[in-house]
């Protein structure tokens, strides 16, 4: 097809990195702290200290895992359809037509909009199909969001 | 099947009907027989002191009460172009169904409606998933001429032809029914259950720490085996004009049409105990959605098209349902084996231009076949194990929660010449189906 390789991929918004490190800072923090204290009222300061060392070191792996996955989300708007791709161990690769899908949610959670992002997820009449894409600015999950309605009613096909 | 013209159904251009005078004794069946146990029960046992039996006696009363108003204000009429049905006393429901967007009519006879002549009639229309028409309980006689009316009238003939007549493509004779269920992996549990049951009183110590566990078991169990009995003896599948027509049950009898557009997949399973027999198994998967079928006791929208015969009748009645010669299949290359070492010797899958298929299995193989038009996305999963040997799946999703035909270990640079030729192919397909079926 004419010019369904010319677009390219997309990612989600920067910020969506800077979420995910906050989200595992203050996850972090709490089981630092919690461990911290427990350890540190069992068994002392220095095994208190140790054991929050260790909460440390696991959220900074954790980090690492969470930047590559990160930079793993990309869609791709083609002519017929998005292609949704994620995952670091396991590549997933999704391709929606657009006259297949059913509707499209945005959803923003407390977290999300702090961030001033929101999550688009498309829906198809498959319980398998997933095309989720999170972390988008929020302008941008409204232009996808009406694009996307727009281009489902327009190549709509039944069941 | 059709007999005489009788009844009040005949005149198509006719006034409000009431649904047979039995009806309300039918559908409260199931709660009355309950009830009537329940004030059985107490009344033997010695309980109904102090009042307990009007209590007992008053529900009962309100139950055959509600169902006797119910059937009071429920009428339907068929005046050519529509099927009206009204009900309801407090807030009024009138339903609307036009002939010409009738997509299925199933005559289902549930135990105690058989016993008494009577039959549900359930109207269902294309598109919509939950607007569906349903007369409980006609007589049998009128309910078949109905069907046949609207049939009828939905094809633009004239409402006193005949029902068309239907080719019967495959029945399944009880004995089979009964080896098939013998056979099943159920039955197989319930085999070692009983062994374990006969080891155990050998050892008596042990009757009272397992024994009743393994009771429950078996109570469990039979159900099952006694629920696949009942809901598929005397299986027919015919071909008639307006679908696949399928014909099943033991006490409660059940007649379905299956438009064939709404088919999303085939699938075949041949499971290990069959295999010598060389019998499989064919359900198909149906758009819509699937909890109005509760009374028949499917809560899926899958259906078995045949539960148990010959492998030759099965790919007849898949290539049938399809309607396409299956695409050639090719096995994924021999690396694949470390990967998937226990169902590499059935993975397969192929393609053409109309349709997919794609074999998978470990004891029990399963293929399953569906139209690309039917498509809803196409995924490319690789894992790690399957990067390292340079593999990955391909999945076709169809509607439904977990219908798909999955091309598994594909060599990498097929997998992704599929995930990039696939939707190409898929919306061709579709576009060929909409062109055919007149958008």
């Amino acid at each position: 097809m004419s010019g369904t390789t010319a677009v390219s991929p997309k990612s989600p918004s920067p910020r969506l990195w800077r979420m995910r490190c906050v989200q595992v800072a203050a996850a972090g923090l709490g089981a630092a702290l919690v461990a911290g204290a427990a350890a540190g009222l069992a068994a002392g300061a220095p095994a208190g200290a140790a054991a929050a060392a260790v909460i440390a070191v696991a959220a900074l792996v954790t980090l690492w895992f969470v930047r590559r996955r990160v930079r793993a989300w990309s869609y791709t708007e083609r002519d017929e359809d998005l292609i949704v791709s994620r995952g670091v161990l396991v590549r997933r690769l999704s391709v929606v037509p657009y006259g297949r899908m059913q509707f499209v949610d945005v959803t923003a959670g407390p977290v999300e909009r702090a961030f001033r992002l929101a999550t688009v997820k498309l829906h198809t009449a498959a319980a398998a199909s997933d095309a989720r894409i999170p972390g988008l600015e929020r302008a941008e999950a409204a232009r996808l969001r009406d694009r996307l309605a727009a281009l489902g009613e327009a190549k709509a096909a039944g069941l | 099947m059709t007999g005489a013209v009788t009844g009040p159904v005949a005149r198509p251009g006719g006034g409000w009907h009431r649904l047979h005078p039995l009806s309300p004794l039918v559908r409260s069946g199931r709660t009355a027989v309950g009830l009537l146990a329940l004030i059985g029960i107490t009344a033997a046992a010695g309980l109904g002191q102090g009042g307990s039996h009007l209590y007992d006696g008053l529900a009962a009363a309100l139950v055959a009460a509600g169902a006797v108003v119910n059937w009071l204000v429920t009428r339907w009429r068929l005046d050519g172009a529509t099927l009206c049905i009204e009900t309801g006393l407090l807030r009024r429901d009138s339903r609307q169904l036009p002939v010409a967007r009738i997509q299925a009519v199933d005559v289902v006879r549930p135990f105690l409606a058989r016993a008494l002549g009577l039959a549900e009639l359930r109207v269902r229309l294309a598109g919509s998933s939950h607007a569906d028409g349903r007369l409980a309980y006609l007589p049998e006689q009128a309910a078949l001429q109905l069907r046949a009316q609207l049939l009828a009238a939905h094809h633009g003939l004239d409402p006193a032809t005949p029902e068309p007549a239907e080719a019967v493509l495959a029945q399944v004779p009880t004995g089979r029914l009964a080896g098939s269920v013998v056979l099943s992996s159920t039955s197989l549990v319930a085999v070692l259950l009983i062994a374990e049951v006969v080891l155990v009183t050998d050892v008596p110590r042990l009757v009272a720490t397992t024994g009743g566990l393994v009771v429950v078991w078996v109570i469990g169990l039979a159900p099952v085996l006694w629920r696949r009995v009942s809901l598929e003896y005397g299986f027919t599948v015919a071909q008639a004009p307006d679908g696949i027509r399928i014909r099943r049950g033991l006490l409660s009898t059940v007649a379905e049409t299956i438009p064939r557009q709404r088919v999303q997949a085939v699938r075949m399973s041949e499971p290990l105990l069959w295999r010598p027999f060389g019998w499989c198994r064919v359900e198909i998967d149906v758009a819509g959605s699937a909890a109005r079928d509760r009374a028949e006791e499917t809560r899926r929208a899958r259906k078995t098209l045949l539960p148990v015969g010959p492998r030759e009748t099965g790919w007849q009645l898949m290539r049938l349902v399809i309607g396409a010669e299956p695409p050639p299949l090719s096995a994924p290359p021999r690396r694949a084996r470390l990967k998937t070492p226990l169902s590499y010797h059935f993975l397969a899958a192929g393609q053409d231009s109309a349709t997919a298929m794609g074999v998978t299995g470990r004891i029990r193989k399963v293929t399953t076949w569906l139209p690309l038009a039917k498509v809803q996305s196409v995924r490319l999963v690789s894992g790690p194990v399957q990067r390292s040997l340079g593999l990955a799946t391909v999945h076709l999703d169809a509607a439904g929660r977990d219908v798909r035909a999955e091309f598994r270990e594909r060599p990498a640079a097929e997998a992704a010449r599929l995930a990039e030729e696939l939707p190409v192919l898929c919306r061709a397909a579709r576009q060929r189906a909409q062109f055919a079926g007149g958008a």
